[in-house]
């Protein structure tokens, strides 16, 4: 088998983008390995408008803006194996596949980019009680029959999670005929955008329950029926808020799970936070010359932001490799801490030596926020107080570091993002 | 068509009874009221290989343990089922209970369990250090097991159907009548059969069958139990499957890994009048975090990847009823066939085998097939032997499931084998595609192309598990034909 210098393991928007910007940066020895029969990932299937109005400043579907990304490679001629699943990841970057054609195989790289994505979080880890007929789904699931293979899961619905392939598809399943009875999340808030709740919701009359969740689920072989109820402040059911409804499917939206089962055999540290690799300002794991992009390092909301860290994860593996594989010098780094109502940080520390001149840290916050502040320290000093109207768990928010701005603080340690009311 | 024998029922034990009666020269025939074997009591269970030493002394339940047990080595070599003597504990964590756990000790030595020992808290906590604080003491069986149940129950089933046994799916009996040919007549939903012989091993609905000829009338009881599995990063939790001190009710909730790595907790015990309650409640699965937690320190329970309930089939008597019935000659029934009933199903079968062989006075098969090569798994693969396997057929390149390394050349084998795959849960149970941490969020819909391909099924007519379990509804508008 052909040697790389560069492994990407998955061709979504995240593996797409960081073999483009890996190319560009003047590396030509780069393979994207794909599970799928085609590039472009999750994307395919998301056949909604509203991709890319950050990147290309137009509204695209999911299919076009993946193709955007699928042009370039293809354009820059970069490598890439179709229906090829990666089996295994070793600490000294031996990347392990599979495929109908070459049997299995492996590939000594140099630098290994990981831009597996995210999963859904499946009925059985909910712990929903009831009966395990046909007709739950995970929305994601639902979307891929509805939209790539052309069929209908049912014709009356019920969702619980407000998460966004599950607002997409109350629209979705709403223009296919089918009647989207409610939507329940367990939480006080939703855990999706803003935009989608009214665009495919509101505008649909479909009502949102906040603070309910299933309690019984019936039908031997195919749903039947579903029961939600209001649930109190400790997230369990209140007697006597029940209401059933007759339904036929039950899709599920409650969070997504970055796939990292191939980063933790290769012994990358995980963050129980956002279950993604812990990285550093270069995106790359506690393994020198692993990176990580997208929704398998930190689940995000917009493309536009996996394709933007997933370029500086293809530049920095590119500058990793002309550096001569050398571990970054580890004198001068910078943890950055998320606390009072920051969830994370992506990256959690920095090498000054090595950030560029702007740096992006993206984070979540941990529930809703009015009217408050997204607060910076360096140390115990506060250098940004950013006013915000509204902060919420299903947006992804950020700050821009300046390199010139730390170089003001030699001897700065820790950098902390919270949240403050003034 | 006259059948020497007709089996109601492709559980565990009715496929044990068919296996054993394949071995001589009867027409046997299988009917099966659901889609598939491995669809009741079967498939929800602890998937335990019980040491022996809870059934009273003397019963018929402790023989059948002991003697199930034993045969399982032989038995999983010969079918190609995995299965592993992990050992169990019963753990004490009272003081004043130990006298208890050397009652269980006494009790398994009559039963005729081998090697039984009552070890020290010091003893108990080097074997199993996550044990609880508390615990002052275990009984530890090393012929305590753990077993694939669908495996252990299609195996023999396909055995069966290897040797010239029928199998009829879809088919449930709703009455049973002793014609004046002096022949068993069942009508069913698919038509009647007519038979010499009737074994009875309907499970949870083994009442519902026996009652249709007998005046002396059965009552089964659902006691159902309900199970969180959890995932394979916390598979190793405990190495042995822990029991605490056994009650009235049963022998508790128990947490043990399972054959496949992963870690199961369960069951509870509510006692119904509800043949198809194996719904898991809320109630339920509160009452068994709660209890998980006395024997085990640091349960993982959130690492749950599903939650399932079964339904045990328990006579009010608490023993296995395998006899012929008094006032019905020729119907044999297998009932209250609850826990240690998978341990014990093969040693049923065995009984029912000698007992049907000499009331029939049935002859001896020539050329019967003893033996039975499971789907072929690639896990554990080397590089090597995967490709040589891949050249064969490259099917076996392609990852259908990616939680647990599935590929299509498997799903493929379990299609198209004696008593082969047609539903979601078919191949799940015969591949475990499906049965990983995602919970076939991702294999689902590769599944359904592959039963669509190779049985021919439309896409509207596959099934999660037969009847009305259909995925999907029907076309989407843009896929309107004929316009």
């Amino acid at each position: 088998m052909k040697t790389y210098d560069i492994v990407i393991v998955g061709g979504g928007p995240a593996g797409l983008a960081a073999a483009v910007a890996a190319k560009e940066a003047g590396n030509d020895s780069i393979l994207i390995l794909e599970r799928d029969h085609e590039l472009g990932g999750i994307l395919n299937q998301c056949i909604h408008n509203g991709f890319g109005l950050h990147t290309f400043k137009e509204e695209l579907t999911g299919p076009e803006y993946a193709y955007r990304f699928i042009k370039q490679v293809l354009d820059l001629g970069i490598e890439y194996k179709l229906n090829t699943m990666v089996m295994d990841i070793a600490a000294d970057k031996t990347v392990t596949a599979m495929n109908r054609e070459d049997g299995m195989f492996q590939i000594p790289a140099k630098a290994v980019i990981l831009a597996m994505g995210c999963r859904e979080r499946p009925r059985g880890a909910l712990n929903i009680p009831g009966y395990r007929p046909a007709g739950i789904f995970s929305a994601g699931t639902a979307q891929r029959l509805v939209n790539i293979e052309g069929y209908m899961p049912g014709r009356e619905v019920v969702i619980l999670g407000s998460g966004d392939i599950g607002l997409i598809m109350a629209r979705r399943m709403t223009l296919e005929g089918a009647k989207v009875k409610v939507v329940a999340e367990l939480l006080p808030y939703s855990g999706g955008l803003k935009r989608n709740i009214v665009q495919c919701l509101d505008d649909y009359g479909i009502p949102l329950k906040l603070s309910h969740t299933v309690v019984d689920i019936e039908g031997k072989e195919h749903v039947t029926a579903v029961t939600i109820a209001e649930v109190g402040p400790d997230r369990k059911p209140i007697p006597g808020t029940e209401e059933r409804y007759t339904c036929d499917t039950l899709l599920l939206s409650c969070g997504l799970i970055p796939e990292n089962e191939l980063s933790r055999s290769a012994g990358v540290q995980m963050s129980p936070i956002t279950s993604g690799p812990v990285v550093n300002e270069s995106l790359e794991t506690n393994i020198p010359g692993v990176f990580a992009c997208g929704n398998v390092l930190h689940v995000h909301d917009l493309v536009d932001y996996v394709s933007e860290e997933a370029k500086r994860a293809g530049q920095n593996a590119v500058k990793y490799i002309n550096d001569g594989c050398k571990n970054a010098e580890a004198s001068d780094v910078i943890e950055l801490v998320a606390t009072e109502g920051a969830r994370y940080t992506v990256p959690s520390t920095i090498n000054k030596s090595r950030m560029d001149d702007l740096l992006t840290v993206r984070f979540r916050v941990g529930d809703v926020y009015k009217n408050s502040f997204v607060s910076v320290y360096f140390d115990d000093e506060r250098v940004m107080h950013n006013e915000k109207r509204i902060l919420a768990p299903g947006e992804m928010e950020q700050i821009i570091l300046q390199k010139k701005k730390l170089d003001e603080y030699p001897n700065l340690k820790k950098i902390t993002v919270k949240i403050e009311k003034e | 068509m006259l059948y020497d024998v007709i089996v109601i029922g492709a559980g565990v034990t009715g496929s044990a009874v068919a296996r054993e009666l394949s071995r001589y020269e009867a027409n046997v025939c299988v009917l099966e009221k659901c889609e598939d074997v491995c669809e009741g009591t079967s498939k929800a269970n602890s998937a335990i290989v019980h040491a022996g030493f809870d059934a009273a002394e003397g019963s018929l339940m402790a023989k059948l343990n002991v003697r199930g047990n034993e045969m399982m080595t032989d038995l999983a070599r010969d079918l190609d089922i995995p299965f592993k003597r992990n050992g169990s504990l019963v753990v004490c964590i009272h003081k004043e209970a130990l006298d208890g756990l050397k009652d269980l000790y006494n009790r398994g030595v009559a039963n005729g369990v081998k090697d039984l020992k009552i070890l020290s808290r010091e003893e108990a906590l080097e074997m199993e250090p996550n044990l609880s604080e508390n615990v002052e003491g275990a009984l530890w069986a090393p012929t305590g097991g753990i077993i694939c149940p669908f495996e252990l129950n299609i195996a023999m089933a396909e055995n069966a159907n290897m040797n010239g046994v029928d199998f009829r799916f879809n088919t449930e009996v709703e009455d049973i009548k002793k014609g004046e040919d002096g022949n068993w007549h069942l009508r069913t939903n698919n038509g009647e059969y007519v038979t010499r012989y009737v074994v009875n091993a309907a499970g949870v609905y083994a009442d519902k069958i026996h009652n249709m000829v007998s005046a002396d009338k059965m009552h089964i009881i659902e006691r159902r139990g309900d199970y969180c599995l959890l995932d394979k990063t916390v598979g190793g939790h405990v190495t042995h499957t822990i029991f605490p001190q056994p009650t009235k009710l049963g022998k508790g909730v128990l947490v043990s890994p399972t054959i496949h790595g992963n870690l199961i907790v369960g069951p509870t015990a509510v006692d119904l009048e509800n043949k198809e309650g194996n719904n898991t409640t809320a109630a339920g699965i509160d009452d068994l975090i709660a209890k998980a937690g006395d024997h085990v320190r640091n349960l993982p329970i959130r690492n749950v990847i599903t939650s399932f309930a079964g339904l045990r089939a328990h006579e009010e008597h608490h023993e296995f009823i395998i006899k012929e019935v008094d006032d019905a000659p020729c119907f044999i029934d297998c009932a209250g066939i609850e826990s240690p009933g998978l341990t014990s199903s093969p040693a049923i079968g065995e009984m029912v085998g000698n007992m049907m062989k000499d009331m029939m006075n049935l002859k001896p098969k020539a050329n019967w097939i003893s033996t039975r090569k499971g789907v072929k798994k690639t896990d554990g693969l080397s590089i090597e032997e995967r490709n040589e396997l891949i050249k064969q057929n490259p099917a076996y390149g392609t990852i259908i499931c990616r939680c647990e390394s599935i590929t299509e050349g498997e799903i493929l084998d379990a299609i198209h084998r004696p008593l082969g795959a047609r539903s979601l849960d078919g191949v799940k149970r015969r591949t475990r595609a499906g049965m990983g941490r995602c919970q076939a969020g991702f294999c689902s819909p590769r599944t359904m192309e592959i039963l669509h391909r190779e049985l021919g099924i439309p896409y509207e007519k596959i099934t999660k598990s037969g009847g009305n379990s259909n995925i999907v509804l029907e076309r989407t508008k843009g896929e309107v034909s004929g316009s």
